[in-house]
């Protein structure tokens, strides 16, 4: 161990020096072989981020590899068994390095399959891109994909680091040529700057350092150009303020403060505050940094803040300058990148996460689908995994928003499975639908209470699911007849009533049976409304659509009563006929055939038709009902 | 290229007064994903493993809520071979704080004498430290751990997400990663399943040690160089805490000038010579010697894959 003593004066300085520096985010975009592991790891290398423990483990490894017992910088950046056994990087990973001017963290993605959804995940939170091009082979599809996705969440600079050149004899005509392609290929894109670098990412040209086989070339090295890049947040502090409230701190009654990171904009005490989408305003009245009191705090921050009046807020408010808030609604156009295995489904309902706030959502339509490396429009009705397009969004909250080029934070928004929990697509919101802005809900003061209260009931919706065969409409029947004989006022809805005719325009695949759902849903929502309680005899196969239905319901509206007969039970009964045509191929999409049933996971009733009668069963929910009372007199759902 | 000081770039671009640093926008980042997790979890708890990076985020965590608390526990996973300095710090820190801790030890483990000079290390660590993490977040039913670990300090580190989802069993599933967006973490989880969230993920070794500095932060005084009874195994420098450490017939602990990197169950931990008795000495050494700070860790030296492999099975 070294005494230090070069240092050892001047460690103070350096530690003040080092306090000091900034943090800039970038990406590298390449294909499997424009040797972006090497780049990173040349990085990481030339900066003294690599100990020297691990550089020995490198030249170990690099004597066994491939590089001919020269260093092979890739293999300090391929992390995970899975990755080496295979020779590719299967994810999104982070790498870190500094220099005397910034600390820089690196999003490392693969330039394979998944490119689309890691490509997007870690351009998210990049400032700029590093986009690779092989100087042998020039701009390929691949380098417009990615170039095509960098712009797309936002990416206003970028570097065209072209590699390889010790394998083109560092050729000015090669560079300049790929130059020329690219440019005129970007121009559509909309980048403010493009800065084309020759690099050779194996021998360290132009990364560190101006190498001497580039005398043509009179531009930045690329860590020359990373340290002087202007930093996103210069232009962030100079917008409309935004905050999206996280949490409300409230150690005591005297204090009340809502905690958020300042995502754009400047805030002084003082200043006037709108609460949004409520609309309330307000003064800051104290900004609590940490331990200690601030008189402004700016974009970036995560703060504290009081407010001079006791004005509602709570988490997924968004604070904005009062002066310039941001738009609300609830129906939207966005930019949506599909992320999972399922496809998107028209009508399905999903939740979205923007800010602090988590809404229900449906996709109302898809305008069109991108062809990432094309960037031709292509009608489509459903998103595949990896495939972009502009869909239209309802939501069922008035939500605040910023277009998403406007502001990263109250623009850009993830969608979740609401059964897998899965996070599968990240979107952009770019404006608010119009449309349905005449339409206004006037609070009635006919409402849904005054309605059922006159009929001495309780609203519900009793959602029968189960395969066919099962009993559902037999047991409805039941149901219906013991609360007409005790003064109740029901409807049920089944598939002989609506299917030839509110939905007789529909057919059987998985986007008719999803639209099927909903507008069923709907109209017991309508009819729940109205007072009633709702039978919903469905066959309802997918989990999804039941939770739809439930989510337009209120609290304890809704009770699912799951029917639950085996397959070969329900196949045996075939009171329709149907199993036997499904199994001759008559029929296709047939549930428990040849499509899915998922039976629901926490189901209010179930009921097991092998061991319950439809008469014990309809008793048993009968009395559920009937214990829920009267509407605001005993308050208590189910 | 390999100058200490790190010099690269010919000119300096210095922060501007009007930019945040790079630790403001790191601090500020761990306090977002600190809230969130608190509004969007429903019994959170905090690892507290005693060392320098839970010491920071422990830090960060007071000044997310401030005035008030932070309003889950600590935890900590006690093997009962930690240094007993630690456990002293453990107690005086958390007291000072105000905070809730929690101990917990594997009653199992306990019972059956399970220690790393007894059982040797990977199965002492399995069932002192992964098995009792599982038990003690089981036990209390918390749905997300904070851990103070950082994307830099391993390969497998580098592809984990912010907020780690963990099945019911507790395992991560590298390919099975939900995508981390902006600064969008989805919380959302069914019963029995839980997250691991890192507050620190993109923090340096150096980061952590700035900020400490910058912040004041007390830590525990094994981190700075004293004279400490050592023996020396295997190329590594034991110290030798307590009379539980069997010695071989002729192996005397020497007192050596020594500090840690890292802190863990002493047996497993290996010291490095050093005078550096203050963070700035600290900082000097780290700029001048650089090796990473697991290599003094003994668990880590089996296999390369060694950190995946524990973390599929449920390791912090």
């Amino acid at each position: 161990m070294g005494d230090g003593s070069l240092l050892h004066t001047d460690i103070d300085a350096w530690l003040a020096r080092h306090q000091s520096k900034d943090l800039l985010r970038f990406i590298t975009c390449g294909s499997v072989d424009d040797g972006k592991s090497t780049l990173i790891g040349r990085l990481l290398y030339d900066t003294g981020a690599v100990p020297d423990d691990e550089i020995a483990r490198l030249e170990r490894d690099s004597a066994r590899g491939s590089a001919g017992g020269e260093l092979d910088f890739s293999l300090l950046v391929d992390g995970l068994a899975a990755e080496r056994e295979q020779g590719i990087t299967i994810d999104v990973a982070y790498r870190y390095f500094a220099t005397e001017a910034r600390k820089f963290i690196v999003a490392d993605t693969p330039g394979h399959e998944q490119y689309t959804r890691n490509m997007i995940t870690g351009a998210s939170t990049a400032e700029t891109a590093v986009i690779l091009v092989d100087a042998r082979k020039g701009i390929l599809t691949q380098t417009r994909r990615h170039s095509y996705l960098v712009s797309l969440v936002g990416i206003r600079r970028v570097v065209l680091a072209i590699n390889k050149m010790d394998l083109v004899d560092f050729d000015p005509g090669v560079f300049q040529r790929i130059v020329a392609d690219y440019e005129a290929f970007a121009r559509p894109l909309g980048f403010d700057a493009i800065t084309p670098i020759p690099i050779s990412g194996r021998d360290g040209d132009n990364i560190a350092l101006i190498s001497a086989r580039t005398p043509w070339y009179d531009g930045p090295t690329l860590l020359g150009y990373l340290e002087a890049v202007p930093l996103a947040a210069d232009t962030l502090a100079g917008r409309p303020f935004r905050m999206a409230v996280q949490g409300v701190v409230r150690p005591d009654l005297n204090f009340r403060g809502f905690s958020g990171q300042i995502s754009a904009g400047v805030i002084h005490v003082g200043d006037e505050v709108r609460v949004c989408p409520s609309g309330r305003t307000s003064q800051i009245a104290r900004i609590i940094s940490g331990f200690g009191d601030l008189d402004t705090a700016r974009a970036g921050q995560s703060v504290t803040v009081t407010l001079a009046d006791e004005v509602d807020v709570s988490r997924g408010d968004v604070l904005a300058a009062a002066g310039s808030p941001p738009e609300s609604a609830e129906r939207f156009v966005a930019t949506l990148v599909w992320m999972d295995e399922q496809p998107l489904v028209i009508g399905r309902s999903y939740w979205l996460k923007v800010g602090a706030r988590t809404v229900a959502v449906v996709v109302t339509g898809i305008d069109h689908r991108v062809d990432v490396n094309t960037l031709e429009h292509h009608p489509a009705t459903r998103l595949e995994l990896n495939e972009i397009g502009d869909v239209a969004l309802r939501l069922d909250q008035i939500t605040p928003f910023d277009p998403y080029e406007a502001n990263v934070d109250t623009g850009g928004f993830i969608l979740i499975d609401r059964v897998t929990n899965a996070t599968i697509a990240a979107g952009m919101l770019r404006s608010a639908e119009r449309r349905a802005d005449n339409i206004h809900w006037h609070a009635q003061t006919v409402d849904k209470t005054a309605r059922a209260r006159l009929k001495g009931q309780r609203s519900a919706v009793l959602w029968l699911t189960g395969l066919s065969g099962a009993g559902k409409s037999t047991l409805a029947n039941r149901i219906e007849q013991r609360l007409l004989a005790e003064g109740r006022h029901t409807y049920i809805l089944d598939g002989d009533n609506v299917r030839h005719g509110l939905n007789k325009d529909l057919g059987f695949s998985e986007a008719d049976r999803v639209e099927n759902i909903r507008r069923v849903a709907e109209v017991a929502k309508l009819m729940a409304d109205a007072g009633l309680i709702v039978l919903v005899a469905f066959i309802s196969p997918f989990r999804a659509d039941r939770e739809l239905a439930r989510s337009l319901m209120e609290p304890g509206e809704f009770v699912e009563v799951f029917v639950d007969a085996p397959l070969a039970v329900a196949e045996a009964r075939d009171p329709k006929g149907l199993y036997r045509k499904a199994r001759a191929g008559e029929l296709k999409n047939f549930t428990g055939i040849d499509s899915p049933y998922e039976p629901p996971l926490q189901p209010e009733v179930h009921i097991d038709t092998t061991l319950t009668s439809p008469d014990a069963a309809a008793d048993r929910i009968v009395r559920l009902i009937e214990q829920r009372g009267l509407p605001g007199v005993d308050g208590d759902g189910i | 290229m390999s100058d200490p000081d790190l010099s690269i770039a010919a000119g300096t671009v210095a922060a501007s007064p009007e930019r945040l640093t790079h630790l403001q926008r790191l601090e500020a980042e761990a306090i977002h994903i600190i809230r969130e997790t608190v509004a969007e979890c429903e019994r959170p708890v905090m690892l507290y493993s005693i060392g320098k990076d839970s010491a920071a985020m422990l830090h960060v965590a007071m000044k997310a809520f401030h005035p008030a608390k932070p309003p889950f526990p600590l935890l900590h996973v006690d093997t009962t071979w930690k240094f007993r300095e630690m456990i002293r710090f453990r107690d005086s820190h958390a007291r000072n704080l105000g905070l809730e801790l929690l101990v917990h030890t594997n009653p199992d483990g306990l019972a059956a004498g399970v220690g790393p000079f007894t059982h040797g290390s990977a199965v002492h660590t399995d069932i002192m430290k992964t098995q009792a993490l599982k038990q003690a977040l089981d036990k209390y039913g918390f749905d997300a751990a904070f851990g103070g670990a950082r994307r830099d300090e391993e390969a497998s580190r580098a592809k984990e997400r912010i907020f780690s989802f963990r099945n019911a069993a507790h395992a991560w599933e590298p390919k099975a990663q939900r995508p981390e967006l902006w600064r969008l973490y989805n919380a959302r989880k069914h019963r029995g399943e839980s997250l691991r969230v890192f507050p620190l993920s993109n923090w340096t070794e150096l980061d952590v040690w700035q900020y400490i500095a910058a912040e004041n932060i007390p830590l525990p005084d094994l981190y700075f160089a004293a004279e400490r009874p050592v023996v020396e195994r295997d190329g590594t420098l034991i110290m030798v805490d307590d009379d539980r450490m069997p010695l071989a017939s002729g192996e005397t602990p020497e007192m050596k000038s020594v500090r840690f990197r890292t802190l863990g169950c002493y047996p497993l931990t290996g010291a490095v010579e050093s005078t550096a008795a203050t963070i700035p000495a600290i900082l000097q050494e780290m700029l001048t010697s650089r090796t990473s700070e697991r290599q003094g860790r003994v668990i880590d030296r089996d296999q390369a894959a060694s950190m995946e492999k524990k973390k599929r099975e449920g390791y912090f």
